[in-house]
């Protein structure tokens, strides 16, 4: 399911799917407003914002697509930090 | 998913996670290196540089069922967050005919929503049913 990516100097980044061709089309004012309107968008019973990331699964550098788990049950978790402590 | 990159990812589970579970984290740990997802989910802090301790039930098409979104210096409770799976799984396999009440966890007893149980809850689930 998920890719394996190359690994370079540069350490991968990931994004939201769709948010390129967002930038480019509304330039300067607009562009923050759609962020914070982003921020916004989370509403329970409301779609999930597709996204691409990067990540580490068992010993691989792989890249994960969001909407490549319809389908199935996701928790989807985030954490302050590696090496945090809780 | 955190800010840090996949690099530092690889560390923390070769050097810690893998020694308080075998085989290491099953699930991909997922990098947001300038917190974007984060920004989207509404979990990154500016003001801290990191994302809080968000977490969301997303079910099969791609809705967001759940979610809760801690501070950094409390962990999150795995087994609630399972329980509450298990109960949008019920009320998805019923179609939306059964609801779970207050404390619900598997084996417990779902209501089924409709005219007949308008005011005639209190007959069927009790106060203590709420708690394990």
């Amino acid at each position: 399911m998920a890719e394996e990516i190359k690994v370079g100097c540069a350490r991968p980044t990931g994004g939201l799917v769709g948010a390129e061709e967002e930038k480019q089309a509304t330039p300067g004012e607009t562009q923050t407003a759609k962020g914070k309107e982003l921020k916004t968008m989370i509403q329970v019973g409301k779609q999930a914002p597709d996204f691409t990331s990067p990540a580490y699964h068992k010993g691989n550098f792989v890249s994960v697509k969001l909407s490549e788990y319809l389908g199935k049950w996701v928790l989807l978790c985030f954490y302050p930090g590696d090496f945090t402590f809780v | 998913m955190s800010i840090d990159s996949v690099f530092v990812h690889k560390m923390w589970n070769d050097h810690e996670l893998s020694k308080m579970v075998a085989g290491g984290v099953p699930f991909p740990m997922l990098s947001d290196t300038g917190g974007k997802v984060g920004t989207a989910f509404g979990v990154y802090s500016e003001e801290m540089g990191v994302e809080t301790r968000g977490r969301f039930i997303i079910d099969p098409d791609g809705i967001i069922q759940g979610f809760e979104v801690l501070t950094p210096p409390v962990g999150r409770n795995v087994n609630e967050s399972f329980r509450q799976v298990q109960a949008f799984q019920l009320v998805r396999q019923s179609k939306g005919t059964e609801a779970t009440p207050s404390g619900w966890r598997p084996g417990k007893m779902t209501l089924k929503p409709g005219p007949d149980l308008v005011g005639k809850v209190w007959e069927v689930w009790k106060t203590d049913m709420a708690f394990d």
